[in-house]
């Protein structure tokens, strides 16, 4: 889960990474009484999950809390590379801006450990300055079990080459960064730009912070932290049914048992869209292991309920889960819907293997529903499933 | 002689008295795994039936091993304790430590990975997230059906589980040597570089086949290892070319990020590397089939 700007300063703010105060709105007149309460001026910063924003004309300066006001007005609602400002930071201006540092932790996926990286070249996007000066950018590995005490930030703060009068301000940022990784289960923690102002300390001026949606178990605020305007309506109504949804651009719903395999399944479908009509998968939906029929009605609902979806493929490869189930639910999920006075109109093709497939295609067969077809390989049913699609687009 | 598991491994079961522990126990037991044990502090000194085989619960793994001479544990665990479970798994200096609870915070599976590894690495750890490891007619540990296929020549190794099933139930008449899931997290112990090496070694294998999906830079590594270190023939897939990027497919790992991670690049990097990658599973087991004809 990728957070806002303002989520992020403030997980820094709990954890003592210096901050400029700030707060977010989603109407501009709430930004008059904020910016008086900062003195009567303000930085209007649009909270959107794409970099670029300043570029765009989402962060202006307010003298005054009338222009905060103003400018409030203009950002809410702008469109920022696809993205729509739903609400704005109002935070205290930054005083003069000396150096632009940049720090962050992150999970190293290939080393399969944690990793540092530090630049005194700040500001800009850090892959640029790696690009560009791979000689400014320190990476250092940190050992999950050692963590960063106030030696090995000591360690990054020599490795980037920070200037000897903020050496001693950007470790104890770094340790309390450290803090902010661990304690909030985070996947990245980044300061871009870390700034020098004037008197001579360092402030988190912008931040990323990505948190691990599998650490939810120990962390209940999570669940606020998610950006529900934002979410599609599909996926926001199949996260409600713990549903593995993804929402995709084309016309064939597809559900399937195991990430892998729906993964399989989108691109077989794409493949055999080439031959009809260019159509291609609507969506990703994984039932997972031992699906009941109530989790096949809920999944089918979503799917059954997209616009866009023209034909449905379900492709279930029984493992443990037993393919009579597997059929059972299909048709009980039809007939709840059907009774539910659900409109299911559109065809769905059926793809069974595996344990108990032989009985879980008879079920079927003998079910003899007009809307279900059953094609026993995987590449057939995709074709099928396609075809289908193209002749109702 | 296949890789990591035979008829000779003698496996306990970390969260045996859970309800999926015993589901799976079950079903292992049935498949002929030589389970000896379970270990549930709160249960010590029990024993379970599973249709009339006694299977004694330990308090931990250490007593479990002391007892039985285990030297595979499976760990069913909820994501809460998962990680305690491994370090103790670690401690106790088990061989194999195979992990298929799903939903482990990424930063416990990066602390019992640095832990394994300051204690020596002296067990192997297979998932997080993972089906397991079957070597067919030997032993089955974890939650892969037993009866998709029987023993072959084939080796496999998958980070997805129905991917793991459908490749053993399209190549099921030339059977498998031994085929492993190693899980779809970000962070995983046993990699694809693993078990290409193990297959490589094993006089029981011919040919390998290796799936793959989106997220991370696993594929391409295992592309280079492949070059340099496999003289079998290996035949790959890799799931996800029609993935979005930014979204979690599924797996936590499954994620193309920026233009990093794609299924594409990973394919190019197997083919550059003379592994033949299939469009579709189906296309794969193909490939696998002409090959071991010719």
């Amino acid at each position: 889960m990728d957070l806002f700007e303002y989520q992020a300063r403030d997980l820094f703010a709990k954890h003592d990474v210096p901050v400029l105060a700030g707060e977010v709105i989603d109407t501009p007149e709430a930004a008059r009484e904020i910016t008086e309460r900062l003195g009567g001026k303000s930085v209007v910063k649009a909270q959107v999950k794409v970099g670029g924003r300043g570029k765009a004309g989402g962060v202006k300066l307010a003298a005054s809390a009338d222009e905060a006001v103003a400018r409030a007005t203009d950002i809410l609602g702008m469109d920022i590379k696809g993205h729509t400002v739903h609400k704005v930071m109002i935070a205290e201006t930054a005083p003069e801006i000396v150096e632009e540092y940049y720090v962050s932790f992150l999970l190293d996926r290939a080393n399969r450990t944690f990793l540092s990286i530090a630049s005194v070249e700040g500001g800009m996007e850090i892959e640029e300055v790696a690009a560009t000066r791979p000689e400014a950018v320190a990476q250092t590995p940190i050992n999950p079990i050692d963590g960063v005490d106030e030696a090995k930030a000591r360690e990054i703060v020599a490795a980037a080459k920070f200037p000897a009068e903020v050496a001693d301000k950007v470790a104890n940022v770094l340790v309390r960064l450290w803090d902010t990784f661990i304690k909030e289960d985070a996947l990245l923690v980044e300061v871009n730009p870390l700034a020098k102002v004037a008197s001579g300390d360092v402030i988190a001026l912008d931040g990323k912070v990505s948190l691990d949606d599998n650490a939810e178990f120990r962390h209940p605020d999570f669940e606020e932290l998610h950006d529900k305007a934002a979410a599609n309506p599909l996926e926001a109504a199949a996260k409600e049914k713990n549903l593995n949804y993804v929402k995709l651009d084309g016309e064939v719903g597809i559900i399937g048992n195991g990430a892998g395999l729906v993964m399989s399944t989108l691109d077989v479908v794409a493949y055999a869209g080439e031959k009809h009509g260019g159509v291609k998968p609507a969506n990703f939906l994984d039932i997972g292991g031992g699906a009941s029929a109530q989790v096949m009605a809920n999944g089918l609902e979503i799917i059954l309920g997209d616009p866009d979806v023209k034909s449905v493929f379900v492709n279930v490869f029984g493992g443990i889960t037993a393919c009579d189930e597997v059929a059972n639910g299909i048709v009980q999920a039809l007939k709840l819907l059907e009774e539910r006075g659900e409109d299911v109109t559109k065809p769905l093709v059926v793809r069974l293997d595996g344990n108990n497939a032989e009985l879980g295609r008879q079920i079927l067969t003998d079910a003899a529903h007009p809307l279900v077809q059953r094609v026993d390989t995987m590449d057939g049913a995709a074709d099928k499933a396609a075809e289908l699609a193209h002749a109702a687009k | 002689m296949a890789i990591w598991l035979d008829k000779d491994s003698k496996v306990i079961v970390q969260g045996m008295t859970g309800a999926t522990g015993m589901k799976h126990t079950k079903l292992m037991l049935g498949d002929g795994t030589n389970v000896v044990g379970g270990v549930n502090p709160r249960k010590a000194g029990t024993t379970v039936d599973f249709d009339g085989t006694e299977v004694p619960v330990f308090g931990t793994v250490k007593e479990a091993i002391e007892a039985t001479g285990a030297n595979v544990s499976v760990i069913f665990v909820p994501e809460k304790f998962t990680k305690s479970a491994v370090d103790e798994a670690i401690d106790a200096e088990i061989p194999l430590a195979v992990v298929i609870t799903e939903g482990i915070a990424v930063h416990d599976t990066a602390a019992f990975w640095a832990y394994a590894g300051k204690k020596g690495n002296k067990t192997r750890i297979i998932g997080p997230n993972c089906p397991g490891i079957i070597t067919p007619g030997q032993s089955n540990v974890g939650i892969i059906p037993g009866d998709i296929t029987k023993p072959g020549r084939i080796g496999l190794v998958s980070k997805s589980g129905t991917l793991t099933y459908q490749m053993m139930y399209e190549l099921r008449d030339i059977g498998f040597s031994t085929a492993v899931g190693i899980g779809g997290d970000p962070i995983i112990g046993t990699t694809h570089i693993d078990a290409l090496a193990a297959f490589q070694d094993d006089p029981d294998t011919d040919l390998i086949v290796m799936i793959g999906e989106i997220g991370g830079d696993a594929e391409e590594r295992a592309a280079a290892f492949i070059k340099e270190n496999v003289t079998k023939p290996v035949v790959g897939y890799v799931a996800g070319f029609t993935a979005p990027e930014g979204k979690t497919m599924g797996h936590a790992g499954a994620i193309v990020s920026g233009s990093s991670g794609t299924a594409q690049a990973k394919k190019e990097a197997l083919e550059a590397a003379g592994v033949k990658v299939g469009k579709t599973p189906t296309e794969t087991a193909k490939l696998a089939r002409e090959i071991l004809s010719a």
